[in-house]
Protein backbone atom coordinates (compact mmCIF):
# COMPACT_ATOMS: atom_id res chain seq x y z
CA UNK A 1 0.00 0.00 0.00
CA UNK A 2 2.72 2.37 0.57
CA UNK A 3 4.44 1.91 -2.70
CA UNK A 4 1.06 2.74 -4.19
CA UNK A 5 0.79 5.86 -2.31
CA UNK A 6 3.75 6.73 -3.72
CA UNK A 7 3.16 5.89 -7.84
CA UNK A 8 -0.08 7.87 -7.59
CA UNK A 9 2.61 11.06 -6.81
CA UNK A 10 6.36 10.45 -7.73
CA UNK A 11 5.35 8.62 -11.35
CA UNK A 12 3.19 11.47 -12.89
CA UNK A 13 6.23 13.99 -11.40
CA UNK A 14 8.53 11.55 -13.30
CA UNK A 15 6.44 11.66 -16.26
CA UNK A 16 6.68 15.99 -15.96
CA UNK A 17 10.13 15.38 -15.53
CA UNK A 18 10.96 13.34 -18.80
CA UNK A 19 9.10 16.35 -20.82
CA UNK A 20 10.84 19.24 -18.95
CA UNK A 21 14.37 17.46 -20.06
CA UNK A 22 12.99 16.95 -23.52
CA UNK A 23 12.07 20.50 -23.86
CA UNK A 24 15.14 21.65 -22.23
CA UNK A 25 17.29 19.66 -24.65
CA UNK A 26 15.28 20.37 -27.79
CA UNK A 27 15.95 24.43 -26.74
CA UNK A 28 19.11 24.10 -26.36
CA UNK A 29 20.05 22.33 -29.37
CA UNK A 30 17.91 21.70 -32.69
CA UNK A 31 15.19 24.31 -31.74
CA UNK A 32 16.98 27.57 -30.61
CA UNK A 33 14.03 29.90 -30.82
CA UNK A 34 12.37 27.55 -28.16
CA UNK A 35 12.69 29.46 -25.38
CA UNK A 36 13.89 27.14 -22.13
CA UNK A 37 11.50 25.92 -18.86
CA UNK A 38 13.74 28.71 -16.74
CA UNK A 39 12.88 31.36 -19.65
CA UNK A 40 9.32 30.45 -20.46
CA UNK A 41 8.54 30.59 -16.07
CA UNK A 42 10.46 33.92 -15.94
CA UNK A 43 8.78 35.58 -18.83
CA UNK A 44 5.10 34.32 -17.95
CA UNK A 45 5.55 35.19 -14.02
CA UNK A 46 3.61 38.60 -14.57
CA UNK A 47 0.87 36.70 -15.57
CA UNK A 48 0.17 34.03 -13.30
CA UNK A 49 1.23 35.96 -10.15
CA UNK A 50 -1.30 38.56 -10.94
CA UNK A 51 -3.81 36.18 -12.70
CA UNK A 52 -6.41 38.79 -12.31
CA UNK A 53 -4.63 41.50 -13.81
CA UNK A 54 -5.31 44.32 -16.56
CA UNK A 55 -2.76 45.93 -18.31
CA UNK A 56 -3.91 46.61 -22.10
CA UNK A 57 -6.97 45.03 -24.46
CA UNK A 58 -4.02 42.61 -24.82
CA UNK A 59 -1.82 42.18 -21.76
CA UNK A 60 -3.93 40.69 -19.64
CA UNK A 61 -3.35 38.22 -15.97
CA UNK A 62 -3.92 34.49 -17.55
CA UNK A 63 -6.80 33.66 -15.71
CA UNK A 64 -8.29 36.99 -16.58
CA UNK A 65 -7.94 35.68 -20.33
CA UNK A 66 -8.72 32.36 -19.52
CA UNK A 67 -12.44 33.84 -17.76
CA UNK A 68 -12.99 35.82 -21.21
CA UNK A 69 -13.01 31.74 -23.13
CA UNK A 70 -14.65 30.43 -20.60
CA UNK A 71 -17.69 32.84 -21.01
CA UNK A 72 -17.51 32.62 -24.47
CA UNK A 73 -17.25 28.89 -24.48
CA UNK A 74 -20.32 28.95 -21.84
CA UNK A 75 -22.36 30.11 -24.34
CA UNK A 76 -21.83 28.44 -27.19
CA UNK A 77 -21.91 24.93 -25.60
CA UNK A 78 -25.31 26.25 -23.94
CA UNK A 79 -26.55 26.93 -27.69
CA UNK A 80 -25.43 23.56 -28.51
CA UNK A 81 -26.80 21.93 -25.65
CA UNK A 82 -30.04 23.70 -26.33
CA UNK A 83 -30.45 22.36 -29.85
CA UNK A 84 -28.03 19.25 -29.83
CA UNK A 85 -30.32 17.60 -27.06
CA UNK A 86 -33.73 18.20 -28.75
CA UNK A 87 -31.80 17.01 -32.23
CA UNK A 88 -31.04 13.54 -30.39
CA UNK A 89 -34.25 13.41 -29.21
CA UNK A 90 -35.94 13.43 -32.85
CA UNK A 91 -33.25 11.08 -34.05
CA UNK A 92 -33.42 8.52 -31.07
CA UNK A 93 -37.36 8.74 -31.87
CA UNK A 94 -38.27 8.55 -35.35
CA UNK A 95 -36.78 6.30 -38.36
CA UNK A 96 -38.06 8.78 -40.51
CA UNK A 97 -36.27 12.02 -39.30
CA UNK A 98 -33.11 9.90 -39.06
CA UNK A 99 -33.61 8.56 -42.73
CA UNK A 100 -33.73 12.55 -43.57
CA UNK A 101 -31.18 14.34 -41.29
CA UNK A 102 -28.49 11.15 -40.39
CA UNK A 103 -26.81 11.90 -43.97
CA UNK A 104 -26.46 15.52 -43.68
CA UNK A 105 -25.39 15.23 -40.15
CA UNK A 106 -22.93 12.98 -41.13
CA UNK A 107 -21.56 15.23 -43.55
CA UNK A 108 -21.31 18.09 -41.13
CA UNK A 109 -19.83 16.52 -38.89
CA UNK A 110 -16.58 15.79 -39.76
CA UNK A 111 -15.84 19.83 -40.82
CA UNK A 112 -13.43 21.30 -38.97
CA UNK A 113 -13.69 24.40 -36.93
CA UNK A 114 -11.46 26.25 -39.03
CA UNK A 115 -13.82 26.06 -41.92
CA UNK A 116 -17.22 26.86 -39.93
CA UNK A 117 -15.38 29.88 -38.84
CA UNK A 118 -15.40 32.37 -41.87
CA UNK A 119 -18.82 31.32 -42.36
CA UNK A 120 -19.96 32.26 -39.02
CA UNK A 121 -18.29 35.70 -40.01
CA UNK A 122 -20.49 35.93 -42.91
CA UNK A 123 -23.34 34.88 -41.17
CA UNK A 124 -23.17 37.56 -38.54
CA UNK A 125 -21.56 40.45 -41.06
CA UNK A 126 -25.18 42.42 -40.29
CA UNK A 127 -24.11 42.81 -37.17
CA UNK A 128 -21.05 44.91 -37.83
CA UNK A 129 -18.33 44.82 -35.23
CA UNK A 130 -20.23 41.93 -33.16
CA UNK A 131 -19.66 39.46 -35.96
CA UNK A 132 -16.21 38.05 -34.59
CA UNK A 133 -18.55 36.96 -31.23
CA UNK A 134 -21.41 36.14 -32.80
CA UNK A 135 -19.68 33.94 -35.53
CA UNK A 136 -17.47 32.40 -32.70
CA UNK A 137 -20.63 30.94 -31.19
CA UNK A 138 -22.16 30.16 -33.94
CA UNK A 139 -18.72 28.01 -34.02
CA UNK A 140 -18.51 26.40 -30.99
CA UNK A 141 -21.93 25.33 -30.98
CA UNK A 142 -22.00 24.08 -34.68
CA UNK A 143 -18.71 22.29 -33.88
CA UNK A 144 -19.49 20.84 -30.14
CA UNK A 145 -22.85 20.18 -30.81
CA UNK A 146 -22.72 16.87 -32.74
CA UNK A 147 -21.54 14.25 -29.52
CA UNK A 148 -24.76 15.45 -28.15
CA UNK A 149 -26.63 14.75 -30.44
CA UNK A 150 -25.29 11.28 -31.64
CA UNK A 151 -25.38 10.01 -27.85
CA UNK A 152 -28.71 11.18 -26.84
CA UNK A 153 -30.06 9.51 -30.35
CA UNK A 154 -28.22 6.40 -28.83
CA UNK A 155 -29.01 6.66 -25.73
CA UNK A 156 -32.85 7.28 -26.60
CA UNK A 157 -32.93 3.81 -29.26
CA UNK A 158 -31.31 2.22 -26.21
CA UNK A 159 -34.11 2.75 -23.36
CA UNK A 160 -35.43 -0.63 -22.64
CA UNK A 161 -38.55 -2.07 -23.95
CA UNK A 162 -40.00 -2.66 -20.40
CA UNK A 163 -39.77 0.59 -19.30
CA UNK A 164 -41.72 2.33 -22.23
CA UNK A 165 -44.04 -0.75 -21.27
CA UNK A 166 -44.69 0.16 -18.14
CA UNK A 167 -45.22 3.76 -19.21
CA UNK A 168 -47.97 2.46 -21.66
CA UNK A 169 -49.84 0.00 -19.44
CA UNK A 170 -49.77 3.03 -16.77
CA UNK A 171 -51.63 4.98 -20.07
CA UNK A 172 -49.10 8.18 -19.37
CA UNK A 173 -49.35 10.78 -21.54
CA UNK A 174 -46.56 11.57 -24.33
CA UNK A 175 -45.20 14.69 -22.54
CA UNK A 176 -45.33 12.22 -19.41
CA UNK A 177 -43.66 9.60 -20.97
CA UNK A 178 -40.75 11.85 -22.43
CA UNK A 179 -40.05 13.43 -18.98
CA UNK A 180 -40.95 10.59 -16.41
CA UNK A 181 -39.21 7.70 -18.44
CA UNK A 182 -37.31 8.50 -21.42
CA UNK A 183 -35.41 11.56 -19.93
CA UNK A 184 -34.14 9.98 -17.36
CA UNK A 185 -33.32 6.51 -18.58
CA UNK A 186 -31.57 8.77 -21.39
CA UNK A 187 -29.87 10.82 -19.23
CA UNK A 188 -26.40 9.24 -18.48
CA UNK A 189 -26.02 9.05 -22.55
CA UNK A 190 -26.88 12.23 -22.94
CA UNK A 191 -24.03 13.42 -20.27
CA UNK A 192 -21.51 11.61 -22.01
CA UNK A 193 -22.14 13.01 -24.82
CA UNK A 194 -22.34 16.88 -22.87
CA UNK A 195 -18.94 15.80 -22.12
CA UNK A 196 -17.59 15.39 -25.11
CA UNK A 197 -19.09 18.33 -26.60
CA UNK A 198 -17.67 20.52 -23.52
CA UNK A 199 -14.41 18.64 -24.92
CA UNK A 200 -14.69 20.06 -28.51
CA UNK A 201 -15.93 23.41 -27.30
CA UNK A 202 -13.04 24.24 -25.44
CA UNK A 203 -10.82 23.08 -28.59
CA UNK A 204 -12.46 25.29 -30.85
CA UNK A 205 -12.54 28.64 -28.53
CA UNK A 206 -8.72 28.97 -29.17
CA UNK A 207 -9.27 28.61 -32.73
CA UNK A 208 -12.34 31.07 -32.86
CA UNK A 209 -10.45 33.64 -30.96
CA UNK A 210 -7.06 33.29 -32.86
CA UNK A 211 -9.56 34.17 -35.95
CA UNK A 212 -10.90 36.82 -34.51
CA UNK A 213 -8.07 38.60 -32.74
CA UNK A 214 -10.57 38.91 -29.46
CA UNK A 215 -9.12 38.64 -25.72
CA UNK A 216 -8.99 35.51 -24.56
CA UNK A 217 -6.01 32.38 -24.16
CA UNK A 218 -6.23 31.60 -27.95
CA UNK A 219 -6.10 35.24 -28.89
CA UNK A 220 -3.21 36.08 -26.47
CA UNK A 221 -1.72 32.86 -28.35
CA UNK A 222 -2.07 33.99 -31.18
CA UNK A 223 -0.77 38.08 -30.44
CA UNK A 224 2.22 36.88 -28.34
CA UNK A 225 3.28 34.72 -31.82
CA UNK A 226 2.91 37.79 -33.79
CA UNK A 227 5.11 39.68 -31.38
CA UNK A 228 7.51 37.32 -31.33
CA UNK A 229 6.96 36.60 -27.66
CA UNK A 230 7.09 32.68 -27.84
CA UNK A 231 7.19 32.04 -24.00
CA UNK A 232 3.73 33.03 -23.40
CA UNK A 233 2.90 30.27 -26.72
CA UNK A 234 4.02 27.87 -24.04
CA UNK A 235 2.40 29.73 -21.32
CA UNK A 236 -0.90 29.90 -23.27
CA UNK A 237 -1.27 25.86 -24.08
CA UNK A 238 -0.16 24.96 -20.63
CA UNK A 239 -3.16 27.03 -19.57
CA UNK A 240 -5.26 25.62 -22.46
CA UNK A 241 -4.33 22.33 -21.31
CA UNK A 242 -5.01 22.62 -17.84
CA UNK A 243 -8.57 23.88 -18.21
CA UNK A 244 -9.37 21.42 -20.57
CA UNK A 245 -8.65 19.17 -18.13
CA UNK A 246 -10.34 20.33 -15.13
CA UNK A 247 -13.35 20.97 -17.17
CA UNK A 248 -13.56 16.92 -18.58
CA UNK A 249 -12.78 15.84 -14.60
CA UNK A 250 -15.60 17.94 -13.65
CA UNK A 251 -18.08 16.85 -16.03
CA UNK A 252 -16.89 13.17 -15.61
CA UNK A 253 -18.20 14.10 -11.83
CA UNK A 254 -21.48 15.11 -12.62
CA UNK A 255 -21.66 11.77 -15.58
CA UNK A 256 -20.66 8.85 -13.04
CA UNK A 257 -23.23 10.36 -10.61
CA UNK A 258 -25.72 9.94 -13.42
CA UNK A 259 -24.52 6.77 -14.56
CA UNK A 260 -24.93 5.86 -10.81
CA UNK A 261 -27.94 5.80 -10.45
CA UNK A 262 -29.02 4.00 -13.56
CA UNK B 1 -70.80 -13.99 -19.74
CA UNK B 2 -67.13 -14.27 -19.58
CA UNK B 3 -65.21 -12.03 -18.18
CA UNK B 4 -61.79 -12.13 -19.79
CA UNK B 5 -62.56 -14.15 -23.06
CA UNK B 6 -60.04 -14.57 -26.10
CA UNK B 7 -61.76 -16.11 -29.35
CA UNK B 8 -59.44 -17.76 -31.98
CA UNK B 9 -56.80 -15.58 -30.96
CA UNK B 10 -53.19 -16.15 -33.13
CA UNK B 11 -50.04 -14.65 -33.65
CA UNK B 12 -47.51 -14.56 -35.54
CA UNK B 13 -44.16 -12.70 -35.76
CA UNK B 14 -41.66 -12.64 -38.99
CA UNK B 15 -43.88 -15.38 -40.71
CA UNK B 16 -43.30 -17.62 -37.81
CA UNK B 17 -46.71 -18.63 -36.64
CA UNK B 18 -46.44 -18.62 -32.28
CA UNK B 19 -49.71 -18.95 -30.89
CA UNK B 20 -52.71 -20.19 -32.98
CA UNK B 21 -56.53 -20.61 -32.58
CA UNK B 22 -56.31 -19.81 -28.69
CA UNK B 23 -59.30 -20.02 -26.80
CA UNK B 24 -60.08 -19.13 -23.42
CA UNK B 25 -62.92 -17.78 -21.13
CA UNK B 26 -62.03 -16.65 -16.96
CA UNK B 27 -64.97 -15.90 -15.08
CA UNK B 28 -64.45 -13.14 -12.33
CA UNK B 29 -62.61 -14.02 -9.14
CA UNK B 30 -61.00 -16.46 -10.80
CA UNK B 31 -57.09 -17.80 -10.65
CA UNK B 32 -56.15 -19.57 -13.92
CA UNK B 33 -52.43 -20.64 -14.28
CA UNK B 34 -51.00 -20.78 -17.93
CA UNK B 35 -48.38 -23.62 -17.42
CA UNK B 36 -46.03 -24.39 -20.50
CA UNK B 37 -42.26 -24.28 -22.18
CA UNK B 38 -39.80 -21.59 -22.14
CA UNK B 39 -39.70 -20.03 -25.84
CA UNK B 40 -43.47 -21.55 -26.46
CA UNK B 41 -45.41 -17.99 -26.75
CA UNK B 42 -46.58 -17.61 -22.92
CA UNK B 43 -45.74 -14.18 -22.62
CA UNK B 44 -46.83 -13.30 -26.33
CA UNK B 45 -50.15 -14.61 -24.83
CA UNK B 46 -49.73 -12.47 -21.49
CA UNK B 47 -48.89 -9.42 -23.89
CA UNK B 48 -52.11 -10.15 -25.80
CA UNK B 49 -54.32 -9.55 -22.90
CA UNK B 50 -52.39 -6.61 -21.82
CA UNK B 51 -52.76 -5.44 -25.22
CA UNK B 52 -49.21 -4.58 -25.58
CA UNK B 53 -49.18 -6.07 -29.03
CA UNK B 54 -52.32 -7.11 -31.00
CA UNK B 55 -53.52 -10.57 -32.30
CA UNK B 56 -53.50 -10.99 -36.16
CA UNK B 57 -56.62 -12.83 -36.25
CA UNK B 58 -59.32 -13.25 -33.25
CA UNK B 59 -59.98 -11.00 -30.36
CA UNK B 60 -59.51 -10.69 -27.09
CA UNK B 61 -62.13 -8.90 -24.81
CA UNK B 62 -62.55 -8.31 -21.22
CA UNK B 63 -66.11 -7.23 -19.95
CA UNK B 64 -67.59 -7.44 -23.31
CA UNK B 65 -65.14 -4.59 -23.95
CA UNK B 66 -62.49 -5.62 -27.11
CA UNK B 67 -59.18 -5.04 -25.87
CA UNK B 68 -57.49 -2.77 -28.47
CA UNK B 69 -54.64 -1.38 -26.66
CA UNK B 70 -52.61 -1.63 -23.13
CA UNK B 71 -54.39 0.27 -20.11
CA UNK B 72 -54.21 0.11 -16.54
CA UNK B 73 -57.32 -2.17 -15.90
CA UNK B 74 -55.25 -4.88 -16.97
CA UNK B 75 -52.34 -4.73 -14.39
CA UNK B 76 -49.32 -6.66 -15.88
CA UNK B 77 -46.72 -7.48 -13.71
CA UNK B 78 -44.03 -8.03 -15.53
CA UNK B 79 -41.53 -11.03 -15.52
CA UNK B 80 -38.54 -8.80 -15.35
CA UNK B 81 -39.78 -6.67 -12.74
CA UNK B 82 -39.29 -3.51 -14.93
CA UNK B 83 -38.75 -0.57 -11.83
CA UNK B 84 -37.84 2.31 -12.91
CA UNK B 85 -34.04 2.63 -11.53
CA UNK B 86 -33.88 6.28 -11.22
CA UNK B 87 -37.22 6.08 -8.75
CA UNK B 88 -37.06 4.94 -5.29
CA UNK B 89 -39.94 2.07 -4.37
CA UNK B 90 -42.10 4.65 -3.15
CA UNK B 91 -41.41 6.45 -6.11
CA UNK B 92 -42.05 4.03 -8.47
CA UNK B 93 -45.41 3.21 -7.27
CA UNK B 94 -46.10 6.83 -7.38
CA UNK B 95 -45.86 7.18 -10.77
CA UNK B 96 -48.77 4.64 -11.22
CA UNK B 97 -50.93 5.54 -8.82
CA UNK B 98 -50.69 9.07 -9.40
CA UNK B 99 -51.26 8.77 -13.03
CA UNK B 100 -54.41 5.70 -12.23
CA UNK B 101 -56.16 8.49 -9.36
CA UNK B 102 -55.31 11.93 -10.37
CA UNK B 103 -58.69 12.90 -8.68
CA UNK B 104 -57.65 12.18 -5.47
CA UNK B 105 -55.63 13.92 -2.83
CA UNK B 106 -51.71 13.72 -2.15
CA UNK B 107 -52.71 12.55 0.72
CA UNK B 108 -55.16 9.89 -0.42
CA UNK B 109 -52.69 8.50 -2.58
CA UNK B 110 -49.67 8.93 -0.29
CA UNK B 111 -52.08 6.86 2.31
CA UNK B 112 -52.77 4.15 -0.95
CA UNK B 113 -49.20 3.95 -1.32
CA UNK B 114 -47.90 3.09 2.10
CA UNK B 115 -51.19 0.59 2.07
CA UNK B 116 -49.37 -1.80 -1.02
CA UNK B 117 -45.91 -0.78 0.81
CA UNK B 118 -46.97 -2.46 3.67
CA UNK B 119 -49.19 -5.46 2.26
CA UNK B 120 -46.03 -6.37 0.12
CA UNK B 121 -44.08 -6.19 3.85
CA UNK B 122 -41.02 -3.49 2.22
CA UNK B 123 -42.42 -0.58 4.70
CA UNK B 124 -39.04 -0.51 5.76
CA UNK B 125 -37.00 0.04 1.85
CA UNK B 126 -39.60 2.93 0.78
CA UNK B 127 -36.91 5.71 0.07
CA UNK B 128 -34.49 2.65 -1.37
CA UNK B 129 -33.52 2.86 -5.20
CA UNK B 130 -34.26 -1.05 -7.06
CA UNK B 131 -30.53 -1.44 -7.17
CA UNK B 132 -30.28 -2.02 -3.49
CA UNK B 133 -33.10 -4.42 -3.25
CA UNK B 134 -32.87 -8.32 -3.70
CA UNK B 135 -34.73 -9.53 -6.76
CA UNK B 136 -37.38 -11.36 -4.40
CA UNK B 137 -38.03 -7.48 -3.06
CA UNK B 138 -37.97 -5.90 -6.86
CA UNK B 139 -40.54 -8.56 -7.56
CA UNK B 140 -42.75 -7.58 -4.64
CA UNK B 141 -42.45 -4.14 -5.26
CA UNK B 142 -43.65 -4.66 -8.94
CA UNK B 143 -46.60 -6.55 -7.37
CA UNK B 144 -47.53 -3.56 -4.84
CA UNK B 145 -47.23 -1.37 -8.22
CA UNK B 146 -49.44 -3.72 -10.40
CA UNK B 147 -51.51 -3.51 -7.36
CA UNK B 148 -52.39 -0.27 -5.96
CA UNK B 149 -53.84 1.10 -9.39
CA UNK B 150 -56.56 -1.62 -8.73
CA UNK B 151 -56.68 -3.11 -11.79
CA UNK B 152 -59.82 -5.66 -13.10
CA UNK B 153 -57.93 -8.58 -13.46
CA UNK B 154 -53.55 -8.88 -12.88
CA UNK B 155 -51.78 -10.49 -15.29
CA UNK B 156 -48.51 -12.17 -13.59
CA UNK B 157 -46.09 -13.17 -16.57
CA UNK B 158 -43.70 -15.60 -14.84
CA UNK B 159 -43.58 -13.12 -11.92
CA UNK B 160 -41.07 -15.33 -10.15
CA UNK B 161 -39.14 -17.23 -13.31
CA UNK B 162 -35.76 -15.08 -11.91
CA UNK B 163 -35.87 -16.09 -8.48
CA UNK B 164 -34.32 -18.84 -6.29
CA UNK B 165 -36.08 -21.70 -4.68
CA UNK B 166 -36.75 -19.81 -1.26
CA UNK B 167 -37.50 -16.90 -2.38
CA UNK B 168 -39.93 -18.54 -4.90
CA UNK B 169 -41.61 -19.90 -2.40
CA UNK B 170 -42.15 -17.18 0.63
CA UNK B 171 -43.47 -14.82 -2.52
CA UNK B 172 -45.80 -18.13 -3.75
CA UNK B 173 -47.41 -17.55 -0.19
CA UNK B 174 -47.84 -14.41 -0.73
CA UNK B 175 -49.34 -13.80 -3.51
CA UNK B 176 -51.44 -16.53 -2.16
CA UNK B 177 -52.33 -14.35 0.37
CA UNK B 178 -52.86 -11.20 -1.39
CA UNK B 179 -54.90 -12.81 -3.79
CA UNK B 180 -57.46 -14.64 -0.55
CA UNK B 181 -57.65 -11.21 0.64
CA UNK B 182 -58.29 -9.03 -2.94
CA UNK B 183 -60.38 -11.80 -4.82
CA UNK B 184 -59.12 -10.37 -8.15
CA UNK B 185 -59.16 -12.47 -11.45
CA UNK B 186 -55.71 -13.24 -11.96
CA UNK B 187 -53.92 -14.60 -14.97
CA UNK B 188 -50.66 -16.38 -14.03
CA UNK B 189 -48.03 -17.62 -16.82
CA UNK B 190 -45.43 -20.14 -15.17
CA UNK B 191 -43.40 -23.18 -16.50
CA UNK B 192 -43.27 -24.68 -12.72
CA UNK B 193 -46.56 -27.29 -12.44
CA UNK B 194 -46.17 -26.61 -8.39
CA UNK B 195 -46.34 -23.06 -8.53
CA UNK B 196 -49.42 -23.37 -10.61
CA UNK B 197 -51.16 -25.90 -8.47
CA UNK B 198 -50.56 -24.47 -5.32
CA UNK B 199 -51.92 -21.02 -6.43
CA UNK B 200 -54.32 -21.93 -9.39
CA UNK B 201 -57.95 -22.29 -9.62
CA UNK B 202 -57.43 -24.03 -13.11
CA UNK B 203 -54.57 -24.80 -15.06
CA UNK B 204 -54.23 -24.60 -18.86
CA UNK B 205 -51.33 -25.98 -20.66
CA UNK B 206 -49.80 -24.46 -23.39
CA UNK B 207 -48.74 -26.79 -26.69
CA UNK B 208 -45.79 -26.69 -28.10
CA UNK B 209 -44.86 -24.07 -30.78
CA UNK B 210 -45.09 -23.22 -33.38
CA UNK B 211 -48.47 -21.85 -33.49
CA UNK B 212 -49.12 -22.92 -30.03
CA UNK B 213 -52.18 -23.50 -28.67
CA UNK B 214 -54.37 -23.94 -25.07
CA UNK B 215 -55.08 -27.80 -24.16
CA UNK B 216 -57.72 -28.51 -21.92
CA UNK B 217 -58.03 -26.80 -18.29
CA UNK B 218 -57.70 -29.00 -15.46
CA UNK B 219 -59.70 -27.63 -12.36
CA UNK B 220 -57.61 -27.70 -9.34
CA UNK B 221 -60.05 -28.21 -6.47
CA UNK B 222 -57.35 -28.16 -3.49
CA UNK B 223 -58.87 -26.67 0.03
CA UNK B 224 -57.17 -23.51 0.37
CA UNK B 225 -55.14 -22.15 1.74
CA UNK B 226 -52.75 -24.41 0.63
CA UNK B 227 -49.84 -25.79 2.28
CA UNK B 228 -46.86 -26.11 0.81
CA UNK B 229 -45.70 -28.80 2.87
CA UNK B 230 -48.67 -30.61 3.66
CA UNK B 231 -49.43 -30.89 -0.05
CA UNK B 232 -47.16 -32.88 -0.79
CA UNK B 233 -48.29 -35.81 0.48
CA UNK B 234 -52.22 -35.07 -0.73
CA UNK B 235 -53.17 -38.24 -3.15
CA UNK B 236 -54.91 -35.07 -5.08
CA UNK B 237 -52.19 -32.91 -5.58
CA UNK B 238 -49.97 -35.69 -6.08
CA UNK B 239 -52.55 -37.20 -9.35
CA UNK B 240 -52.87 -33.56 -10.35
CA UNK B 241 -49.00 -32.59 -10.82
CA UNK B 242 -48.98 -36.29 -12.48
CA UNK B 243 -52.17 -35.61 -14.77
CA UNK B 244 -50.25 -31.66 -15.85
CA UNK B 245 -46.77 -32.90 -15.78
CA UNK B 246 -47.74 -35.80 -18.06
CA UNK B 247 -50.02 -33.26 -20.74
CA UNK B 248 -46.59 -31.71 -20.93
CA UNK B 249 -44.54 -34.06 -21.54
CA UNK B 250 -46.63 -35.78 -24.24
CA UNK B 251 -46.57 -32.15 -26.32
CA UNK B 252 -42.64 -32.75 -25.80
CA UNK B 253 -42.87 -36.32 -27.00
CA UNK B 254 -45.39 -35.43 -30.13
CA UNK B 255 -42.03 -33.20 -31.21
CA UNK B 256 -39.48 -35.43 -31.42
CA UNK B 257 -38.89 -36.27 -35.04
CA UNK B 258 -36.68 -39.17 -36.32
CA UNK B 259 -34.23 -38.96 -38.91
CA UNK B 260 -32.26 -41.19 -40.46
CA UNK B 261 -29.48 -40.64 -42.69
CA UNK B 262 -26.57 -42.42 -44.54
CA UNK B 263 -22.82 -42.19 -42.70
CA UNK B 264 -20.07 -42.45 -44.76
CA UNK B 265 -16.95 -43.50 -42.70
CA UNK B 266 -13.41 -41.98 -43.31
CA UNK B 267 -12.18 -43.93 -46.73
CA UNK B 268 -9.17 -45.07 -45.17
CA UNK B 269 -7.70 -47.65 -42.67
CA UNK B 270 -4.65 -47.79 -41.13
CA UNK B 271 -2.19 -49.65 -42.77
CA UNK B 272 -1.60 -53.02 -42.28
CA UNK B 273 2.24 -53.11 -41.30
CA UNK B 274 2.63 -56.81 -41.23
CA UNK B 275 1.53 -57.18 -45.01
CA UNK B 276 4.43 -57.04 -47.58
CA UNK B 277 6.39 -53.80 -48.06
CA UNK B 278 6.25 -53.87 -51.47
CA UNK B 279 2.98 -53.70 -53.50
CA UNK B 280 0.81 -52.75 -50.36
CA UNK B 281 -2.86 -52.30 -51.13
CA UNK B 282 -4.46 -49.32 -49.54
CA UNK B 283 -7.50 -50.49 -47.74
CA UNK B 284 -10.75 -48.93 -48.44
CA UNK B 285 -14.10 -49.99 -46.59
CA UNK B 286 -16.27 -47.95 -49.06
CA UNK B 287 -18.71 -49.25 -46.25
CA UNK B 288 -21.64 -47.29 -45.32
CA UNK B 289 -23.52 -47.13 -41.79
CA UNK B 290 -27.26 -46.18 -41.21
CA UNK B 291 -27.73 -44.07 -38.26
CA UNK B 292 -31.04 -43.38 -36.50
CA UNK B 293 -31.47 -39.73 -34.85
CA UNK B 294 -33.96 -39.06 -32.59
CA UNK B 295 -33.81 -35.42 -31.37
CA UNK B 296 -35.94 -34.22 -28.24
Amino acid sequence: MKSFKLDGLVLPLFGVACVLLAWTVSSATWAKDLPSPLKTWESSKPYIMEPFAKRGEMDQGILRFSWYSLKLVAQGYAIALIIGTPIGFFLGLSKTFTKTFDPIIQVLRPVSPLAWLPLGLVLFLSTGKDAGTYGALFTIAICSMWPTVLNTAVGVRAVPQDYLNVGKVLKLSRWKTLTKILIPATLPYMFTGFRLSLGISWLVIVAAEMLTGRPGVGGFLWQEYNSLVYEHIILSIITIGVIGFILDRLMSLVEARFKAIS
Amino acid sequence: MAFLELKNVSKSFGGQRVLSDINLSIQEGEFVAIVGYSGQGKTTLINLVAGLIKPDHGEVSLEGKIVTGPGPDRGLVFQNYSLLPWLTVGENIALAVDQVFPEWTAAQRLAHIDKYIAMVKLSHAKDRLPKQLSGGMRQRVSVARTLAINPRILLLDEPLGALDALTRGTLQDEIAHIWQTERKTVVLITNSVDEALLLADRIIPLTIGPGATLGESIPVTLDRPRDRKGVNHDPEFKRLRALVTNQLLAFNASRKVSLTQKLIRPDILPENLEAPRVNRPPRRPGEEKQEVIVSS
